[in-house]
């Protein structure tokens, strides 16, 4: 008998998988499909204090296994995300879910957390310092160490969840950046959001992207996220929540090898709506045929 | 909305670049006219969205023109292979406001979902006039398709080799209709939007991500808020339309 069981932050999952934001809305249409009571946790639709359009169409290119994206934080604003979005998705899961935040400053991260930490269905926060698609904000305070633990600090100062730091790995030193929100008193990073890229239209001779980069996600991107998770966890002691590229059950015992506690499926869901589910469905075959009988055993076990 | 096999009973090329495909399985989640299905091509990460022609029983008809890899890569599909399709994409057309003599506009690869739209409406009573844009006579085609239907059809090139030369605004003027529906390039939406005389409903194309609505890659403004091309279009009202 396998054991899917992990704990995160103090909070146990029966399985580590996690829908990553910005892949799943906040859950519903998935639920026309299966029913994602299976799932880990989901990390919901990223929110900013103010409703967001986002940047210009087209927003999606893509690549050879994976895609660029240019969405741009799209939401509706913390009050409605409250009053509309959370609602629905509580009709349809009843595990605490894990709130996605973004800002363009240190006030609007702090402002949007309070706002949200009422609401009982928010098990964790993760707080989105890594968006690549949104000018004078996002990225800016995931690239500089100081900028990192100076958010980080200041939402530890608003609420008493767990607060998950996603970070960028258009850095540097991403190590670095991951030792700062543990200092700035994170109970978990996050890794890693998605690849500056960009794809040329041939005929046009112009960017496809209307923002021209796009963040780029998918398969591909899977070795890069294992080095991340991998450098991070000899680094921190906090848990990682780790993703990038993950498609299969395979995928997942990788990510946890290299470190991860629980791992985001993002680009997956897109192509295939059911990846999450069959993704838990296949774990205990690959478990098995690793000899893993608790998934919680494994993490960081590539060391 | 539903994944589902579908098995190519035939695909072939119709006019220049541009391919019928008939595939057979589950498509009991298509339920109107202007919908479209999401293709999962081997090699590609990303599936192709393509617009319902024909949808009868467990019977799926697809025209799409070849613009790229992936749909070079479906015109050499043979009779036999499967693709996983997610059916039932898209809110369609609205035939209730038709009216008695509703005028339908397509545009090269926007003419297909018309074909749907025009048996539907015809099944239920309206005198359905077609409108079929080109740029020549070599990509026209399904004008005998709609024909047989009972549509009163018309042509139009914009080279003039084949029906009234120029677009498909130039075979409007004149024409008496209670309402218009339309698919095709965005210039010829905006041409037909600005000098239709009714109102209507235009279904639009963007590149998208996953095809019903969770990734907010296709979104757009309207004057009823933000929509997802994909899951609340591609069909919009004219009078939401903000250009």
């Amino acid at each position: 008998m396998t054991n899917t069981k992990v704990n995160l932050c103090g909070i146990e999952l029966s399985n580590p998988i996690i829908p990553a934001s910005g892949t799943f809305g906040f859950g519903y249409e998935f639920a026309e499909l299966y029913d994602i009571n299976v799932l880990g946790t989901l990390s919901f639709k990223g929110t900013t204090l103010e409703p967001r359009f986002g940047n210009p169409t087209p927003r999606i290119a893509e690549c050879a296994s994976g895609m660029l994206n240019a969405v741009g934080l799209q939401n509706p604003g913390v009050d409605k995300v409250i009053s509309d979005e959370l609602p629905k998705l509580r009709s349809v899961f009843s595990k605490p879910v894990m709130a996605n935040v973004s800002g363009f400053g240190v006030d609007e991260y702090t402002e949007t957390v309070r706002r949200l930490d009422t609401e009982e269905c928010i098990g964790w926060f993760e707080i989105n310092i890594s968006c690549p698609n949104v000018h004078g904000g996002g990225m800016s305070f995931g690239t500089s160490c100081e900028m990192a633990e100076r958010v980080t600090r200041a939402v530890r100062d608003v609420t008493k969840k767990p607060i998950i730091i996603k970070l960028s790995p258009n850095v540097t030193d991403i190590v670095s950046i991951a030792k700062a929100c543990e200092a700035g008193g994170a109970d978990g990073v996050s890794l890693i959001n998605t690849l500056l890229g960009m794809r040329i239209d041939l005929k046009k001779r112009k960017p496809i992207i209307a923002n021209k980069t796009g963040g780029f996600s998918g398969p591909a991107i899977k070795p890069v996220a294992v080095r991340m998770i991998y450098q991070v966890w000899e680094a921190v002691k906090i848990p990682i929540v780790g993703m990038g590229g993950v498609s299969t059950a395979e995928d997942v015992i990788e990510l946890m090898l290299a470190g991860a506690t629980a791992v985001e499926v993002g680009a997956e869901n897109l192509v295939n709506p059911y990846a999450c589910r069959d993704i838990i469905l296949d774990l205990p075959r690959a478990m098995e045929k690793y000899g893993i009988e608790s998934l919680a055993d494994i993490v960081g076990a590539a060391h | 909305m539903k994944d589902v096999n579908l098995k190519i009973v035939s695909n072939k090329k119709i006019a220049e670049n541009t391919y019928e495909c008939v595939l057979l399985g589950d498509i009991s989640d298509i339920t109107a006219p202007g919908q479209f299905v999401n293709i999962k091509l081997d090699g590609f990460y990303l599936r192709r969205p393509i617009s319902v022609c024909d949808a009868v029983g467990d019977r799926l008809t697809i025209i799409y023109k070849v613009v790229g890899d992936g749909t070079e890569k479906m015109a050499n599909a043979k009779a036999g292979c499967e693709w996983m399709t997610l059916t039932g994409l898209g809110n369609g057309y609205d035939t209730s406001l038709s009216g008695e003599r509703p005028l339908l506009i397509g545009g090269g690869a926007g003419v297909p979902p018309m074909y749907m739209l025009a048996k539907k409406l015809i099944s239920e009573g309206k005198s359905v006039s077609v409108i079929l844009g080109f740029n020549t006579a070599k990509e026209v085609f399904y004008k005998e398709e709609f024909e047989a239907l009972g549509a009163d059809v018309t042509v139009t090139t914009v080279d003039g080799s084949v029906g009234i030369k120029g677009f498909v605004t130039d075979a409007m003027r004149g024409l008496d209709y209670t309402y218009f529906y339309t698919c095709g390039p965005e210039p010829m939406l905006r041409a037909i939007y600005n000098s239709s005389e009714s109102s209507g409903q235009l279904s639009f194309e963007e590149r998208m991500g996953c095809g019903f609505g969770a990734c907010m890659g296709c979104s757009c403004k309207t004057k009823y808020g933000n929509k997802r091309i994909c899951r609340d279009g591609p069909v919009l009202t004219k009078e939401e339309i903000i250009w």
